[in-house]
Order: structure tokens, then C-alpha cells, then sequence
């Protein structure tokens, strides 16, 4: 009987589980893999990014420069941000946002 | 080449299998390659963490006998055999008629090398089963 | 109709593919007489996404991230058994503090497995209260794996030659904190709901298993510890398992509740192996150089949370591979399932089925 008034006093006045979203979002760790992000300036446009992806997810051309990303494709584990030679290539933490329903292209050069 | 292997044809699988058997072996697994024109298969028995292996090399046609009268756990696999790689297998004792894995209008047999060589011209398709649960004969659609 | 006729009537049940009660598809068509099973029958590949084929087109390193993607649930395990495989085969020796991060996320990865099948065998039987506790512990391991290695379940760490990731002194101290917070857990959530007359009503004495069939139908995991056969892949020291202290649970029951208990202290056993993993972690590299192709046949095997799964890699010294083949422990454990259901009633079905801890995407590939 003492554990249910306990219990039900505990439940009464104790804070919610859940977190108050979207207002209070939950804070990614440094170094969670959310989305990748590419300096288009930095590039060279070498290709070794589209051969180390697993999901064939980007596609690189010299003539005429070009950088394809489709988001939908990446599985998001950042092998080619560590195959990258010039480092252009960054995986940000957060994955929200709005994803543009056709594949998207970081530019030409 | 893979430790404590014993070779065996298809004639002396089940008495070595029964051998294992009778030493208190467990059953694995029958892992399956593609070597051309002959299937290798191997099966793994384990006794206090030490694997041992039975290596067979089946020509592609001939049928293979199955195990489950003596290990029983080989069913599930020995049906895979014959819906991943197209081996026929005898005497099972829960028989899918390769429909354990594979729906209709999957492409037979897919983890075989040399149809996926042929990749371009001709893809075999398992048909819809006739009402008996027996499969039609493929017909050879064009890809 | 006469009720002697009635009662010889036999039906069958389609239990699953879509049932509340199964985290993934799988058919059992049970023969029902009345409200008891007499014969099951399994129909499987509803997710069959032939994944050892995809592995002979995919480069050798490109491989590790399509293993850890069989499952989610036994995620790192696979990439551990075929990261393991690979090594042997050309030779390559894993630094010291990789093998000691690989434990460390293995287990981690056990706990979060664990944690979700207790919810899952909760909400089986209906004590769903105990289905969202479990999982908010889960929830404190999640988040640890995604502060140490960057993704919540696909950690993406363990790769051909080590790992790509090391966890600095704050993340371990991090990682024993959490241990700490989970093992008051534990006792709060897990270890006192055994006592539970209710839990037990529903688990004790039912999916009974003798050892002599435990071993004729190759069960593997806590299936088989829970009949009194020790098998646990750990003890032969692969990783950094040789340098640590642990005897392999086993309980002599073969019921459900058997089998529940044996998870429940394997969930104390990873908690106290991650804490002697840390304590005793050295310094040095996290990844050897990795050249070349692998050549040459090998079999690999890893013990997951369901028990030991086997990888057979064969290369031909080009970067692709000429076979993967995995055997996960739930396909190993489908007949003992098939054993373990006539004479239990229709009720119990969900509770047996997942007792065994199935895991259908591993099953399929």
C-alpha cells in the first residue's frame, strides 16, 4: 500500500519523459553522422569519392565539372569524407530539414 | 583451402554425415560456390568450438542428396540451396520446391556466376506454381 | 455433429507475416487442433534482399558497410565477423586498442539488443508498460553509441583493418557513467519484473526444449544456454575476449523463462565485460594498413546477442569477392523453433516465437 501511494505521488508531481519538441530539440554529439555537406570551391573533382561509396550514391564528371549528390542514395558513413584529398567533403550532425525531391547538385564549376 | 576438410562425393555424404552424427557433432550450416560447371558445397559441424568440414563438388544437373533424415536443423538450408543456386535436392523432409526465399517472377537461380554472365540476353523466370504446389516449367522471357 | 467429431477437426492458422507481436515478417503456419498447435510450418522471405550477391559486386572494404546493414539489431557483430575474416585472410594484425574499442562496442551492442527484446517479449504478452521502460533504457545505450561513434545503430566504426574511430578518455569516462546509470536500471526495471507472478504465469514452463533436442536441431545462443549446453563463442578469445574475465551463462530449465533469464544476466555479464574492457584499454593505433586483395578461402565466427553466427569469405585476388556467405543464429535456431511449439496453445504461440529472439532480416539477407 506505502509503495502505491509512493508510486502515485512520484507520478503525480514528477517532469514528463518527453521533451517539449519542437521547442526544447534534442542536441546531436559532436561527430553524429546527419548529412553530408561538400565545399564545391575546394574540389578538383578527382572522383575518388564516387568510386569509395558504397551506395554509388555520388557521381563525379571532369568535362564538364560536375558534383551529383543523391541524398536519397548515402547511407551516411562518411567514407568519402575520409577518402577526400583536398578535405572538402564534411558530414554535419543534424538531418532535418527539407530534402528537395530531385537529386541535388552542389555546382558546377 | 579450409582447415579439417575431408572430401566426399555424393555417394559417401550420408555415411560420413552419420559418422559426425554418431561423434556428437553439431550441425552448422552448407555454405554453396559457384565453380563453373559443378557446384562446391561444403558442410560445417561443430564439436567444442572446433569446425569441421565435408567439401563435395556436385557437377550442375546431377541431384544431391539431402541430409535431413539425419540432422533435421538442414532443412531450412537445403531448401535455400535449391532456390539460390538451382540444386535439386532429394528425399527432404519439408520440401518449398524453391518458393522458401524467392517469389513468383524472381529470376532463377540469381546467385549462380554464369547466368549472371549472360546478363543482357536471357532471363529465366520462376513461373506461378500450378495448383498441385509442383513448379511449371520456366519459360525463357526476354530481358 | 457429434462433439467427439468436432474436436479431430484440424486447422490451420496463419500466424504472422504480419502480426503485432513480430518486429519482422515471418510466416508460422500452425496446425491447430482446438486451441492447441500440433505441427508448424515456416514460410520465410518476405525480406529477401539478396545481400550475397550484392557483396560479390561491392569492393572488399565496401563489404563491411553492407554487413553491418543485414541487421540492425546485431549490427556491429556482422561487421566484426566479416572485418575478422578479411584480416586473416591477408594477414593483417588488429592494433591492441582497436580490439579493445571493437569489445567495447560489441557489448554496448548486445546491451541495445538485449534491452529490445526484453520490450518486444513484454509486449508479447501484453505488459506494455514494461515494453516503453525497457526501451528507455535502451534509449541511454543509443545514445552513448551515437556520442562514441557518431551513428545510433549503424555505428559504421568497424572496418577491414580496425576501426576508423577512437573514443578519447571523456568518451570512456562517459561510457562508465553510463554503465553505472543503467546497471541502478536494471535492477529497478529488468531483474525485478522476474519475480513477477504474472510474468511468470506466462513464461515459466512453456516452449520447453530437452538438451538432447537443443543439440540435434543445432541450436545456437540463448536457445541452446538455456538448456544447459554452453556455447558461447567468446570464450576461444577472439578480439580483445582472450584478455578478459567471464564464464558463459547457462541456465537448465529450456523454457521461456529459462531462456529470459539467461538474457537478463547476460545483460549484467556485458555491463561488468565493457567495464574491465576499459580498464584495461592501452594506448596506441586504432587501424593497420590494409594492402592488397584477399586471397583464399576462410570461415569466421563472431557470437551476436542471438547466438554464433558464421561468415565464409572466399577471394580470388581481385578487390571484389568471389562468396560471402552468413549464416545468422536465427536461422539456426527456425527448427528448434519448430520443436518447441505442438502441445502449447495458440496464446503462447507469440510469447515461443519470441523467446528465440528472431531475427528475420538476418535469417534472409
Amino acid at each position: 500500500m506505502f509503495s502505491l501511494i509512493s508510486n502515485i505521488l512520484k507520478n503525480a508531481f514528477s517532469r514528463p519523459a518527453t521533451r517539449p519538441y519542437p521547442f526544447q530539440r534534442r542536441q546531436r554529439p559532436e561527430g553524429t553522422r546527419g548529412h553530408l555537406d561538400i565545399e564545391i570551391d575546394k574540389c578538383i573533382f578527382c572522383g575518388i569519392c564516387a568510386k569509395k561509396c558504397p551506395s554509388n550514391a555520388i557521381e563525379v564528371s571532369r568535362d564538364p565539372k560536375s558534383w551529383t549528390f543523391n541524398r536519397y542514395a548515402c547511407i551516411v558513413c562518411a567514407y568519402c569524407v575520409e577518402a577526400c584529398p583536398k578535405k572538402c567533403l564534411s558530414m554535419k550532425s543534424d538531418h532535418e530539414g527539407q530534402i528537395q525531391p530531385q537529386e541535388e547538385t552542389a555546382g558546377t564549376r | 583451402m579450409l582447415e579439417n576438410t575431408t572430401e566426399v562425393t555424393v555417394d559417401t555424404l550420408l555415411g560420413e554425415v552419420a559418422i559426425r552424427m554418431g561423434q556428437k557433432y553439431r550441425f552448422v550450416t552448407v555454405t554453396c560456390l559457384d565453380g563453373g560447371d559443378y557446384h562446391e558445397i561444403f558442410y560445417h559441424f561443430d564439436r567444442d568450438y572446433q569446425l569441421v568440414n565435408l567439401r563435395l563438388l556436385l557437377t550442375k544437373g546431377n541431384t544431391l542428396p539431402s541430409i535431413t533424415g539425419v540432422f533435421a536443423a538442414a532443412v531450412i538450408v537445403e531448401n535455400e540451396l535449391q532456390d539460390l543456386f538451382g540444386i535439386k535436392v532429394t528425399d527432404l523432409s519439408i520440401d518449398y520446391g524453391g518458393r522458401l526465399l524467392l517469389a513468383e517472377g524472381a529470376p532463377q537461380a540469381p546467385l549462380n556466376k554464369t547466368r549472371a554472365a549472360e546478363a543482357g540476353t536471357k532471363m529465366e523466370v520462376i513461373e506461378k506454381s500450378t495448383p498441385q504446389g509442383a513448379v511449371a516449367p520456366t519459360e525463357e522471357v526476354a530481358k | 455433429m457429434s462433439t467427439q467429431a468436432m474436436s479431430n477437426r484440424r486447422s490451420v492458422i496463419p500466424f504472422g507475416p504480419q502480426h503485432p507481436v513480430l518486429p519482422e515478417p515471418l510466416q508460422l503456419r500452425l496446425v491447430m487442433e482446438d486451441e492447441k498447435v500440433v505441427e508448424a510450418l515456416p514460410a520465410i522471405g518476405y525480406v529477401h534482399r539478396g545481400l550475397e550477391k550484392l557483396a560479390e559486386q561491392k569492393d572488399f572494404q565496401q563489404v563491411a558497410f553492407l554487413a553491418e546493414r543485414i541487421c540492425g539489431i546485431c549490427s556491429f557483430q556482422h561487421a566484426m565477423a566479416y572485418s575478422m575474416g578479411v584480416e586473416s585472410l591477408m594477414n593483417i594484425t588488429v592494433p591492441d586498442r582497436a580490439n579493445y574499442l571493437r569489445v567495447i562496442w560489441t557489448e554496448l551492442h548486445r546491451l541495445h539488443s538485449h534491452l529490445l527484446w526484453f520490450g518486444l517479449l513484454a509486449d508479447s504478452f501484453g505488459f506494455e508498460n514494461l515494453f516503453m521502460q525497457a526501451w528507455r533504457c535502451r534509449e541511454a545505450v543509443l545514445d552513448i553509441m551515437e556520442a562514441t561513434s557518431g551513428g545510433r545503430i549503424m555505428l559504421g566504426t568497424c572496418c577491414v583493418g580496425g576501426v576508423r574511430k577512437d573514443i578519447s578518455a571523456e568518451g570512456l569516462d562517459q561510457v562508465l557513467r553510463v554503465c553505472d546509470q543503467l546497471h541502478n536500471d536494471f535492477d529497478k526495471v529488468v531483474t525485478q519484473v522476474m519475480n513477477d507472478y504474472s510474468v511468470k504465469q506466462r513464461t515459466v514452463g512453456i516452449g520447453t526444449v530437452t538438451r538432447q533436442q537443443a543439440h540435434e536441431l543445432g541450436a545456437v545462443g540463448p536457445v541452446a544456454k538455456a538448456c544447459g549446453l554452453e556455447r558461447d563463442h567468446r570464450v576461444t578469445g577472439y578480439a580483445a575476449y582472450g584478455q578478459l574475465d567471464f564464464k558463459p551463462i547457462t541456465e537448465q530449465a529450456g523454457d521461456c523463462y529459462a531462456r529470459t533469464q539467461v538474457r537478463v544476466r547476460e545483460l549484467y555479464q556485458s555491463l561488468d565485460l565493457i567495464r574491465q574492457a576499459i580498464a584495461k584499454i592501452p594506448a596506441g593505433d586504432i587501424m593497420a594498413p590494409v594492402k592488397g586483395n584477399p586471397t583464399g578461402e576462410i570461415v569466421t565466427r563472431v557470437e551476436q546477442p542471438r547466438g554464433e553466427v558464421i561468415y565464409y569469405i572466399k577471394g580470388n585476388g581481385t578487390k571484389n569477392l568471389e562468396r560471402l556467405r552468413v549464416r545468422t543464429p536465427t536461422f539456426a535456431n527456425v527448427p528448434i523453433l519448430l520443436a518447441m511449439l505442438p502441445g502449447y496453445q495458440l496464446a503462447d504461440v507469440g510469447v515461443i516465437t519470441l523467446s528465440i529472439d528472431p531475427c528475420i532480416s538476418c535469417t534472409e539477407r
